[in-house]
């Protein structure tokens, strides 16, 4: 074999040789990603520099400006219920939802992940007994289930946390059993035990490379529903609990003025849409921009 | 046992150029059927039925067979990527983890398996180096070591390093990876190698280079191999002796020359009579064979072949024939009634070959 006979590359030749700057070249070629991920990013800042870069004081009540519409004098985006500077609480606000969006769908990601490729990689019976386990998480709707958790565990964030956290925990292992399941039938798994080697080794170099891609573009996707599940448990009274700026809980205590200044109303709702459909745009790129392989 | 040795260093020759490379004993292997759960029995595929032959040092042994006639059962049962049922491997004189025997990690690293589908034997997420290092790192070389020995293998089976060190599995065609499989299964030096189906994947001039690269390996390094095919060519290229397996039998085993020279059984004969032939004046016209094989979970009685054999007798069904030597020749053993005179079948291995 001379070096005049080389296959050509494929159209991703990219400088980095890792995978993951492959991925991340790829991803810069994707101008609607880029445009995506920056909305996203203008999100997350104002959401974590909110306290310098907020225009008031998200607690402070003022009686006589109570629902000011947009664009008035002091107050760009109008005053809540209470007179409270809308602008401010929507940046405080992006904080809380955005921490329910992410933190249950990494905590779900991490331990999911570890079942998952545990059952997948045991097989047989041990498969059967978890994955059975699971099945009775996932047959309920996670909405009703959510609600449910919650419930029993009493309002608050930490306990939503929790109960989104169980609600996605059965959907990840899934994945993760699954693809496990699959990969651990290939030849190259035969081929490192050929080598001698233990099945930790053959987990953390050959399965889990293998299967934390799907895992990782699936969970993706979770963040947007984490999203809105966790307003939706703040705006039944579950979740988050009044003064705290949270969207979901805006929506909530905006709804009886919908028909004074429904723009206003509509405002922690549009934030709500936008993040998530960020989110899930922006997956659907990664997804994409993993797939380079193959 | 040492498990630091380098892998620059062959392992030592135990039991010296007579002791058998492998010995395989009465290997059995049956898979349950799953019936539906009224089904009382459970029932059983004879992939694998009590299997004996043994390896010379230094030769080739090609077992060959249609597809589902337990080959590859065979190869995963000897390197343990699959428990038997019952049967004994040796190893140059010694049994496998078996008390005092060889430890599984030593003996792993003593043979090696080259499968057949390249792209699925090979981890995507690797690159090519990484792939052949893994190996030896698992036994311990230290990383720099690992990279130079990768390096080595990589030019030692024609790819550049430079080049393909740093690639990955999608990026290369199937003879280059094909080749990168042989690579590993030599990252510790094995003394026996198992070519499942190595280069059936490949196109015919592909196939060609890897073949002779395989000869030039086994001659440098001293190897054994275990070379499973269902492609007489190439068998007939690569092996000194042949086993001919039918329904987890062997039904005929002998050096390459006897086998395609002089094949005992009807079903060997079918088979090479079913190789295309290079020559116009001979045609095959009639199909040497025909059907399937019979279903396996109800293999047939006496001799598995008899249904599909133009002389099967009463005797046939009633006896499963044993392996015997065919004339004088120790090496050449058969599993056909005609071959034995005693056996009651009217007529003889030298009456149908003329």
């Amino acid at each position: 074999m001379t070096t005049s006979l080389l296959m050509p590359l494929p159209a991703v030749a990219a400088p980095g040789r890792s995978y993951w700057a492959m991925v991340w070249y790829q991803l810069r070629q994707d101008r609607m990603a880029m445009l995506i991920a920056s909305i996203l990013l203008l999100i997350i800042f104002s959401a974590i520099f909110a306290p310098w870069l907020a225009p008031a004081d998200p607690y402070k009540a003022s009686m006589l400006h109570r629902l000011l519409p947009l664009g008035s004098e002091g107050h760009l985006l109008g005053t809540d219920e209470l007179g409270r500077d809308m602008l401010t609480r929507l940046m405080y606000g992006g904080r809380i939802s955005l921490l329910m969006g992410v933190i249950p769908v990494l905590a779900a990601f991490v331990i999911g992940t570890a079942i998952g490729l545990f059952a997948g990689y045991m097989g047989g019976k041990m498969n059967m007994i978890i994955m059975r386990v699971l099945d009775v998480f996932y047959a309920f709707p996670s909405v009703l289930l959510a609600v449910a958790i919650s419930g029993a565990l009493g309002p608050g964030m930490s306990n939503s946390l929790i109960a989104l956290t169980l609600i996605f925990v059965p959907q990840v292992v899934r994945v993760a059993e699954s693809v496990t399941t699959q990969v651990r039938k290939l030849d190259y798994i035969e081929a490192a035990r050929m080598s001698g080697a233990g099945a930790f080794s053959i987990i953390r170099v050959h399965v889990l490379g293998n299967v934390l891609e799907p895992v990782f573009v699936y969970s993706t996707g979770l963040l947007s529903i984490s999203m809105i599940l966790a307003s939706g448990l703040s705006f039944l009274g579950l979740g988050v609990k009044p003064p705290e700026p949270e969207w979901g809980l805006m929506l909530n205590t905006l709804r009886s003025a919908i028909y004074i200044n429904p723009w206003l109303a509509a405002l922690p709702g549009v934030m709500i849409f936008i993040t998530s459909i960020a989110f899930n745009l922006l997956a659907d790129s990664v997804r994409s921009a993993m797939d380079i392989r193959r | 046992m040492n498990t630091n040795l380098t892998p620059r260093t062959p392992a030592p020759d135990r039991g010296g150029p007579a002791q058998p490379m492998l010995i395989v004993r009465d290997l059995k292997k049956y898979f349950p059927v799953r019936g539906n759960l009224l089904q009382r029995k459970p029932k059983f595929v004879h992939a694998v039925d009590g299997v004996s032959f043994s390896v010379p040092k230094g030769k080739t042994l090609g077992i060959v067979g249609e597809s589902g006639c337990g080959k590859s059962t065979t190869a995963r049962l000897i390197a343990h990527l699959m428990a038997p049922d019952s049967g004994t491997m040796i190893f140059d004189g010694e049994g496998v983890a078996e008390y005092g025997g060889l430890e599984l990690k030593e003996f792993r690293r003593n043979l090696q398996m080259v499968f057949q589908d390249s792209f699925a034997s090979l981890n995507p997420r690797l690159t090519i180096a990484d792939t052949i290092a893994y190996g030896p790192r698992i036994h311990g070389i230290a990383a720099t070591e690992a990279n130079r020995l990768t390096h080595d293998l990589l030019a030692r089976v024609g790819l550049e390093p430079g080049q393909f060190g740093s690639r990955y599995p999608h990026e290369l065609s199937g003879g280059q990876r094909q080749r990168v499989n042989i690579a590993r299964a030599l990252a510790y030096d094995p003394r026996l190698v198992i070519l499942d189906e190595a280069v059936a994947a490949l196109d015919k001039s592909v196939q060609a280079q890897v073949l002779n690269l395989l000869q030039e390996l086994k001659a440098e390094r001293q190897l054994t191999y275990l070379f499973i095919s269902h492609d007489l060519h190439v068998v007939h290229y690569l092996s000194d002796y042949v086993m001919v397996m039918y329904l987890g039998q062997i039904v005929e085993s002998g050096p390459v020359e006897n086998i395609y020279g002089e094949a005992a059984h009807p079903y060997t004969r079918a088979l090479l009579s079913a190789v295309p032939s290079m020559n116009p004046e001979h045609r095959t016209l009639v199909s040497p064979l025909a059907g399937d094989p019979p279903n396996p979970i109800n293999a047939p009685s006496g001799c598995r072949f008899r249904e599909r054999c133009t002389h099967a007798q009463a005797i046939c069904e009633a006896l499963t024939p044993t392996i015997m030597e065919v004339g004088n020749n120790i090496h050449h053993q058969v599993a056909c009634h005609m071959n034995n005179p005693m056996s009651g079948h009217t007529e003889t291995i030298q009456e149908i070959s003329a």
